[in-house]
């Protein structure tokens, strides 16, 4: 059952967006939050814990230095203040990817509070969004779903648990209400999320993979008539895992609203979850009273003192803020400003640095990040990031290119290979023979017949026009099947008749 | 009953380091004697839940190889090698179950050891094996154990006190040497009392709570149980210190508790009657037996004053809010699905929600219900403030009337509880009648101060064990043995021995059963 | 402070997950709400002024180096589980099919 939804243009017309968002972000330390197990993504399961994170009768939890360290660094770079004092408290409800069933987090006194963060929307314009507070909790296991219906929760038979995951550090960073965002709501849904994703890789304390689940976002969106004070109700979608979708997930959520209060009904407080495949979101489980976290002070951990010096010293490590950074590459690249903006919208300047950093001019990386792998990514409706390309295959690609092996269409045909895991680029030309034909002899015999098929365009050439050898150029790349020099088949054809260029 | 088991630990330690006796000829006296008067959940004492025989024999073998060898292997051995110890079943051990006295974790073993346990280890005691407790350590009277109450060795219709009656009684029928307990209202003190045995729970923080199963993280604490003051002090330098898998573990080092027992001396200290732990509530033995001990003391040189802690009458209220609150927290992770019992509802759908509900409901005994209903009432929206964070001031209340007192006084005496045992059975529906039980032993849990309950004499009405209390200020553990040694003595002085010379003789159970 | 009442204690067993009879409702009500009532002073002693204690000994700052230590292997991890398949622990259905 999908829900009913309002044109988006029409929904802006009646109602005034209200945005929120909570994001999770996993910290890239070497052992969890509490425990000494590794921090490790991808093991085999339950490889990575130890009686702690099983939440084993007995254990206790001692404090990750560098978690804290980590969060205070996430603070200092959303303008927030730090907390002098802050403590940990237990958050209850009972799941079974959570081990101990409550979950150590923070609660009336976060680590890090009121800040705020810039967000450069596409068009240039600059919106601050309000930081309410960053606090520091712990992660849990993963659950798959198995039998029933393809891997979802309802109708699922039973779950399996893998507690890897289980006791790695989060920071979670929560907005103040967004309130004036108007029709640009989803824009910003995605620029504020890229931004908080930009701020923590560049910070080094994430690996900031969303497709990994390092950088999590629940948005939460309400809408009320223009000129109302008062919030409408809120949903709260969960765990919306790529920039897209959170901008996708935004866009939804109002023009899902927008129909229910438009038809006069009320909008019920709620989780939902989104759907990457239906482009739309259903519902989760109603607020109610049983969500009775029951907090309390954690006992078992003890408060965390962040001293002036302790802050100062953490302040004097930050590395150059986003903003500054963007203005270093821009210049560095020599990108015009409408260049540097499509390319930062298009979430690809961390792609570019490191693609220019591995060999390539700026020019390249650009040519291959916003249009190739760009047009791939819009097709297979995912962000560019996402596709699959890694830097070093963009170099290869370009360097194969440059040395002559292949052209730029062979090149798209090499990034097939690529994606499809056949291996490097170079592994690709090797099986799938497309190397370019730029044996003479063999381009030869195919202009030859070119020239054959076509006699009266070779007069019009022989006669001096030249232009006209794109005919017999075209004919040539038919025979080769498009793996030939398309300037040395040029070159071969005007020798054959004689012509200078 | 061979002499070897009378003897105390520190007198079987000496023994051992002259080659007068073996570590595997001490261990198996203590193995015969569990063998012959432990019994079953049906009758004996029935101390024990898992006995450990065994592993036992093969460390204490390895200790006698090391003297037999000599050079570094000898010289490295602890004082304590050889000496067998019992283990409450709250703290995790390797290679035996730990049950924590519940139906929930019956046959989990642990995949790691407790703290404590370690310290054990590379000390080369022999671990006996595991004793029994009040279910998660809810209770005053180790009625509340999943597998049948322990019975106290002076009188098998009584209850050996709780939640450590299992490890007071092992000691108390020289079934063990010494054994650790555990303590968050009393839970060691309370036993030794009634069982007429040393317990002493040390300051918060002075040792490991690694690998104890948590009931209320802020007031547990493991400690000594032993037959002697000296005794006590050998084993909480062993088992104390700073562990770094617990954060609120203290710095301190574990030292000069044994020398503090040794050098005894009482004379010119302060020693404080708290004048809200006596009268009304408490048995005339009791306080009859407190008063000889006050005059004792005082003949020996100290000056005896009155000291008032006015909050302390709140402190039972507020127990019984922070204690069930955190419990409800700290069991909500028994639910079947990573350890222990799973039980599935008998109809209706299969879901993990359900079968958590049936697992815990199946899994738990009445009190351990009781409690976690109660703290999760207390911890839960809209009754925070009134409950569990009021509980918590009065915690600070407490507090500064420790601090007070301690201004007056050097140490602080009380009844360590205000009855001596009661019979099996006898408030076992009243849980208000037992949680009076604590009312003595549970301001010191309250604050983190230490507190050693020893043996006061036989009450004049039903001729049971009486304890006396005695309380320091945080991190002055030593006092407690400075004080408790120097009482000890006279009192031995005055009935001619140790306490458990006058506690009848065990019948053995096999006779029982010849019967 | 409101008196206990066998509804809220089937809430609170709700919250708690343990699954309780009409009768255990019951009783466990009566039990309560008299260990309510005797606890209920400790709400009126103490003011606004009074700071709570949540660790009786105070101590600040205690943290870990970021250094792995022990592991537990997969084996390890799931001995004591009720159930398990494939490397993890297996649980009933989360949800009931609607
Ligand atoms: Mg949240
Ligand atoms: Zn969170």
């Amino acid at each position: 059952m999908t829900d009913a939804t309002l044109s988006f243009d029409v929904a802006m017309e009646k109602f005034d967006p209200v945005l929120g968002f909570e994001v999770h972000v996993e910290l890239n330390t070497a052992t969890k939050m509490f425990s000494s197990a590794p921090n490790v993504f991808g093991d085999e399961p339950n490889t990575n814990v130890n009686e702690v994170d099983l939440g084993l009768p007995g254990v206790l939890p001692v404090v990750n230095r560098k978690a804290v360290e980590s969060s205070i660094k996430i603070g200092l770079a959303l303008n927030c203040k730090i907390a002098e004092s802050c403590t940990f408290a237990r958050k209850h409800y009972f799941y079974p990817d959570t081990p101990k069933n409550f979950q150590t987090s923070q609660y009336d006194d976060p680590i890090a509070y009121d800040g705020h963060l810039d967000v450069v929307l596409s068009d240039g314009s600059i919106f601050r969004v309000e930081i309410e507070r960053a606090h520091m909790e712990e992660d849990a296991g993963k659950l798959t779903h198995m039998g029933g219906a393809t891997g979802r929760i309802q109708g699922a038979d039973f779950s399996l648990v893998d507690y890897n995951r289980a006791g790695v550090p989060l920071v979670e960073i929560v907005t103040k209400p967004i309130e004036g965002a108007g029709s640009r709501a989803p824009e910003l849904a995605k620029a504020y999320v890229a931004a908080v994703r930009e701020i923590v890789k560049n910070l080094g304390v994430s690996d900031a993979k969303m497709e990994r689940g390092n950088v999590r976002c629940d948005a939460n969106v309400s809408l009320r008539p223009y000129g109302q004070e008062k919030f409408g109700t809120r949903s709260e979608t969960k765990n919306v895992n790529s920039l897209r979708a959170v901008e996708n997930a935004v866009r939804f959520e109002i023009q899902r609203h927008a129909a229910v209060l438009d038809s006069g009904n009320t909008i019920v407080q709620e989780t939902r979850h989104w759907h990457e495949d239906t482009k739309s979101t259903t519902s989760g489980r109603p607020k109610s009273d049983a969500d009775d976290y029951r907090y309390f002070p954690e006992p078992d951990l003890l408060p965390i003192l962040a001293t002036p010096a302790w802050v100062e010293s953490l302040r004097a490590e930050l590395p150059e803020p986003p903003a500054a950074r963007r203005k270093r590459l821009q210049a560095d690249w020599g990108y015009t400003d409408l260049e540097f903006r499509d390319v930062v919208n298009a979430g690809v300047m961390d792609e570019i640095e490191e693609t220019v950093a591995a060999g390539a001019s700026a020019a390249v990386a650009r040519k291959w990040w916003m249009g190739e792998i760009a047009r791939r990514a819009k097709l297979a409706d995912v962000d560019p990031v996402g596709l699959g390309v890694t830097p070093a295959v963009v170099v290869e690609l370009d360097a194969l290119i440059r040395s002559g092996a292949i052209n730029d269409k062979l090149a798209r045909e090499v990034l097939d290979g690529v994606l499809a895991g056949e291996g490097a680029p170079a592994e690709v030309v090797q099986t799938r023979g497309l190397a370019v034909v730029s044996d003479d002899g063999a381009l030869q015999s195919a202009i030859d017949t070119a020239l054959a098929a076509q006699p009266e365009v070779a007069d019009k050439i022989r006669a001096g026009k030249i232009q006209a050898v794109g005919a017999i150029v075209g004919g040539v790349m038919k025979v080769t099947k498009g793996q030939a020099d398309a300037g040395r088949v040029r070159e071969l054809i005007l020798k054959t008749l004689g012509v200078e260029a | 009953m061979t002499e070897l088991i009378k003897h105390s630990a520190a007198t079987l330690a000496a023994m051992l380091a002259a080659k007068d006796v073996s570590a595997v000829e001490v261990t198996q006296a203590h193995l015969d004697r569990i063998a012959a008067v432990d019994g079953d959940a049906d009758r004996g004492v029935h101390a024990f839940l898992h006995v450990n025989t065994d592993e036992a024999l093969a460390v204490a073998a390895d200790v006698d190889g090391r003297r037999a060898r000599g050079g570094a292997d000898a010289e490295d051995l602890h004082e304590m090698a050889g000496v067998p110890i019992a283990v409450k079943d709250l703290i995790v051990t390797v290679g035996q179950p730990t049950t924590a006295g519940s139906r929930i974790l019956q046959g989990w073993h642990s995949p790691y050891d407790a703290t404590v346990v370690k310290k054990l280890r590379t000390a080369r005691m022999p671990i006996l094996g595991k004793t029994n407790l009040d279910e998660f350590a809810m209770g005053s009277s180790t009625e509340h154990s999943a597998y049948g109450p322990t019975r106290n060795p002076w009188d098998l219709d009584r209850i050996p006190g709780g939640s450590g009656g299992g490890s007071a009684a092992a000691v108390a029928a020289f079934e063990a040497p010494l054994a650790l307990g555990t303590d968050t209202g009393g839970s060691i003190r309370q036993p030794g009392a009634v069982t007429g045995t040393v317990g002493v729970k040390p300051t918060y923080g002075g040792v490991s709570r690694y690998g104890a199963i948590a009931m209320a993280s802020s007031l547990d604490q493991i400690g000594p149980v032993s037959r002697t003051v000296l005794d006590a002090a050998l084993l909480h330098e062993l088992i104390g210190g700073h562990d770094p898998h617990d954060s609120t573990s203290l710095t301190d080092p574990s030292t000069g508790l044994v020398a503090a027992a040794r050098t005894g001396n009482v004379q010119g200290l302060r020693i404080g009657v708290v004048k809200e732990l006596g009268g009304e509530g408490y048995q005339a033995g009791v306080l009859a037996r407190f008063n000889e001990s006050l005059d004792l003391l005082r003949d020996a040189g100290a000056e005896i004053v009155e000291v008032s802690c006015p909050n302390f009458v709140y402190a039972l209220g507020a127990y019984y809010l922070i204690m069930p609150s955190e419990a409800s927290s700290n069991l909500a992770k028994f639910d079947g699905v990573r350890f222990g019992l799973r039980t599935l509802p008998k109809d209706g759908p299969m879901t993990i929600e359900r079968v958590m509900a049936s697992t815990r409901a199946a899994g738990f005994g009445d009190e351990v219900k009781r409690r976690i209903i109660l703290g999760t009432y207390a911890l839960s929206a809209g009754y925070y403030d009134a409950y569990y964070g009021s509980a918590q001031k009065v915690r600070t209340l407490i507090q500064r009337d420790f601090d007070a007192a301690f201004t007056q006084a050097d140490v602080l005496i009380s009844p360590t509880s205000p009855t001596t045992a009661f019979r099996l059975g006898e408030k076992l529906d009243d849980p208000l009648a037992m949680y009076l039980n604590d009312v003595a032993t549970i301001p010191a849990n309250m604050a983190g101060v230490p507190g050693l309950s020893i043996p006061g004499g036989l009450a004049d009405e039903d001729g049971l064990p009486v304890g006396i209390q005695l309380l320091a200020p945080a991190r002055e553990d030593a006092r407690l043995y400075r004080v408790g040694a120097v009482l000890e003595g006279l009192l031995e002085e005055s009935w001619g021995g140790p306490i458990l010379n006058m506690a009848p003789e065990l019948v053995a159970t096999q006779t029982m059963e010849a019967k | 402070m409101a008196a206990i009442n066998r509804d809220d204690v089937a809430h609170l067993a709700q919250l708690a997950h343990i699954e309780m009879s009409a009768d255990e409702l019951d009783r466990m009500a009566g039990e309560l709400a008299v260990i309510v009532d005797s606890v209920k002073s400790v709400s009126e002693v103490a003011g606004a002024d009074v700071p709570a204690t949540s660790h009786p000994i105070p101590l600040t700052n205690v943290l870990r180096e970021d250094v792995v230590g022990h592991v537990l292997t997969a084996e390890e991890a799931l001995a004591g589980a009720p159930d398990a398949r494939g490397g993890r622990f297996r649980v009933p259905a989360i949800l009931e099919e609607d």
